[in-house]
């Protein structure tokens, strides 16, 4: 127990750094509503942008910047593969993804598998393991920061044009809204999250490995289904829904933590998340069989 | 305003499943033009209006509205020019949307859309009236989502949407079929005032004669991919639904089948 209590604010932490990879997920999943497979791999282009950056010496906000730019132009090219060459999303996604793979072990990480932060830089990272509570600070800042952009972008013309193809990519068409350029745009804004968050694993670690964020999208969509299980009723303010996967986040964090507490044994850990989620999604419709008679009265006005 | 010159539209082209659905239209619309469309099932009337739209592109032939070339626009750029309605309520509509965001959409039609608010206060209160006028209570709502709202009403809001920056021309496929005959009857009233307001050109299709009598100026019938009724002005206005069959059987030699145009 003391155990877990010690590793508590290790798995606030980890649960901060993923939940902006859970808000990628969040755009693509629920505002654009698809499953987009790219961010498996460009959570490690994030991290392995921003090691070969730092490493060469160049800031920490200016490798972190890059590591957001690849992963953006990741996105962009899910987005072209699908709007423009009619590869069906979901391919679209796994091509990207296999061609990052190779990007990031050959032409990023030099052909290693496996790349640290040089010893000079380690001090000098945003995220600190010798500094939990500074780093606690520091990446709430950034969350919040996250958060707070995207409640802005979304309430733009352009940010409606997004959501609205999501909703309806028909209806959206025929309000003049180009489908293609939007989608694209959802897909670069979710990839360069999900790389922004890459980016601080990796300074957290002190590394990155080229297997880091695989089955990243099962963490994401956990993180997402948690919090809108448990958060996303208490209003429709788009605020709230941000701030419920970052909740979320969290909290499969510390589920996760507990359960290696507890002597789970490592190899379990994403069939946890896959528990989770099962639970989560079935949640409702559950609980729906056991409450069958607090129906609403529906609108029976008719135009 | 419209003029359709030589269309074809085949689907799926050199394969077993393919499909002349646009076999040469030509079609000239005057400005203030209200035509209805009518024609069985598979006579090629969606696939018409969707050639319009730019849903995906004529084979061969050039489509025209006001001077502009629409045969090679994109659909989201001649969205600039066109509202549409469409038979299923939930196509012109998104239930994940508030209805002040629907009209926000609509208003922005064939402007960029930059990073300026996607709705502001000022905007909101011309909604409120815009919506008053449906009489339907809409106006009580405006930031509740459109799922909540029945077909109708979700039809009436695509009307709201497609003639708000008053379209070159008012694209309409069975857009009242899907409702109950009541809600259909108010749906249509509704279109014809929007559309004598502002003195709009308009397409309608429709699988009601009497409908397609009863309003606007000129009437085309369709059949396998061609117009073959065209009936405007005086002879238009002394239509009935006898005739229309009469004059149906003379020009394609067989008797009209659809039981579905017949009996609504
Ligand atoms: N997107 C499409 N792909 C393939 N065939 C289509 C498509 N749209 C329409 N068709 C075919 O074209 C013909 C005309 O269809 P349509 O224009 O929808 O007829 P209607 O007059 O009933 O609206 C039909 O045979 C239909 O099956
Ligand atoms: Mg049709």
């Amino acid at each position: 127990m003391l155990n877990f209590i010690n590793a508590l604010p290790g798995a606030v932490v980890q649960g901060l750094i993923w939940s902006i990879m859970a808000l990628g997920i969040y755009i693509t999943f629920k505002i654009l509503d698809i499953a987009d497979l790219t961010v498996d791999s460009s959570f490690c282009t994030g991290g392995a942008v921003c090691i070969v950056m730092m490493n060469m010496g160049y800031s920490v906000p200016l490798s972190m910047l890059l590591a957001l730019l690849a992963g953006m132009a990741a996105g962009f090219l899910t987005g072209i593969l699908h709007s423009y060459m009619g590869i069906p999303m979901i391919l679209s996604g796994i091509l990207t993804q296999l061609i990052l793979w190779s990007i990031n072990l050959v032409n990023i990480m030099g052909g290693a598998a496996n790349l640290a932060l040089k010893n000079s830089r380690k001090v000098f990272r945003l995220v600190n393991l010798a500094k939990n509570d500074f780093s606690l600070l520091v990446l709430l800042g950034l969350t919040a920061a996250v958060i707070g952009v995207l409640y802005y972008f979304f309430g733009t013309e352009i940010g409606c044009a997004i959501r609205a193809t999501g909703s309806n990519d028909k209806m959206s068409r025929a309000q003049g809204i180009n489908t293609h350029f939007t989608r694209i745009l959802g897909l670069a804004i979710s990839n360069g999250l999900v790389a922004l968050s890459g980016s601080l694993w990796a300074q957290y670690r002190g590394a990155i490995d080229i297997s880091d964020g695989k089955g990243a999208i099962v963490i994401g969509l956990a993180a997402v289904i948690i919090g809108q299980t448990f958060f996303s009723k208490i209003s429709r303010n788009f605020a709230v829904q941000l701030f419920s996967v970052l909740l979320g986040s969290i909290i499969y964090f510390i589920i996760y933590t507990a359960a290696v507490n507890w002597g789970l044994n490592m190899g379990y850990l994403k069939m946890l998340a896959a528990v989770i989620m099962v639970v989560m999604l079935s949640f409702p419709v559950i609980a729906k069989k056991f409450h069958f008679k607090k129906k609403v009265k529906g609108d029976t006005t008719n135009a | 305003m419209l003029k359709i010159n030589g269309v074809y539209k085949t689907f799926h082209p050199g394969t077993v499943s393919e499909k002349k659905a646009i076999c040469g239209v030509d079609l000239h619309l005057k400005p203030g033009d209200f035509v209805t469309v009518i024609g069985g099932n598979g006579a090629g009337k969606s696939t018409l209006l969707n050639l319009v739209a730019g849903v995906f592109p004529a084979d061969e032939g050039t489509i025209t509205l006001d001077g502009i070339n629409l045969t090679h626009m994109p659909e989201h750029k001649r969205a600039a020019y066109l509202g549409r309605v469409f038979q299923d309520p939930m196509t012109g509509t998104a239930a994940t949307m508030e209805i002040h965001e629907h009209l926000a959409l609509a208003s922005r039609r064939g402007k960029r859309r930059g990073l300026g608010w996607g709705i502001c206060r000022a905007e909101r209160e011309d909604y409120f009236e815009r919506l008053k006028t449906l009489d339907l209570g809409l106006e009580n709502r405006m930031s509740q989502k459109v799922g909540t709202l029945s077909g109708g009403q979700r039809q009436a809001l695509t009307l709201l949407m497609a003639t708000m920056k008053q379209p070159k021309l008012l694209l309409l496929d069975e857009h009242t079929a899907a409702l109950d005959p009541k809600t259909a009857q108010k749906v249509l009233t509704l279109t014809q005032k929007l559309i004598e307001d502002q003195n709009l050109t308009a397409m309608m299709v429709t699988h009601n004669m009497q409908d397609a009598i009863t309003y606007g100026n000129r009437l085309i019938m369709m059949k396998d991919g061609t117009i073959i009724l065209d009936i405007e002005g005086e002879e238009k206005k002394h239509l009935t639904v006898e005739i229309l069959l009469e004059k149906f059987a003379q020009t394609s030699g067989s008797t009209f089948s659809s039981d579905r145009a017949l009996l609504s």
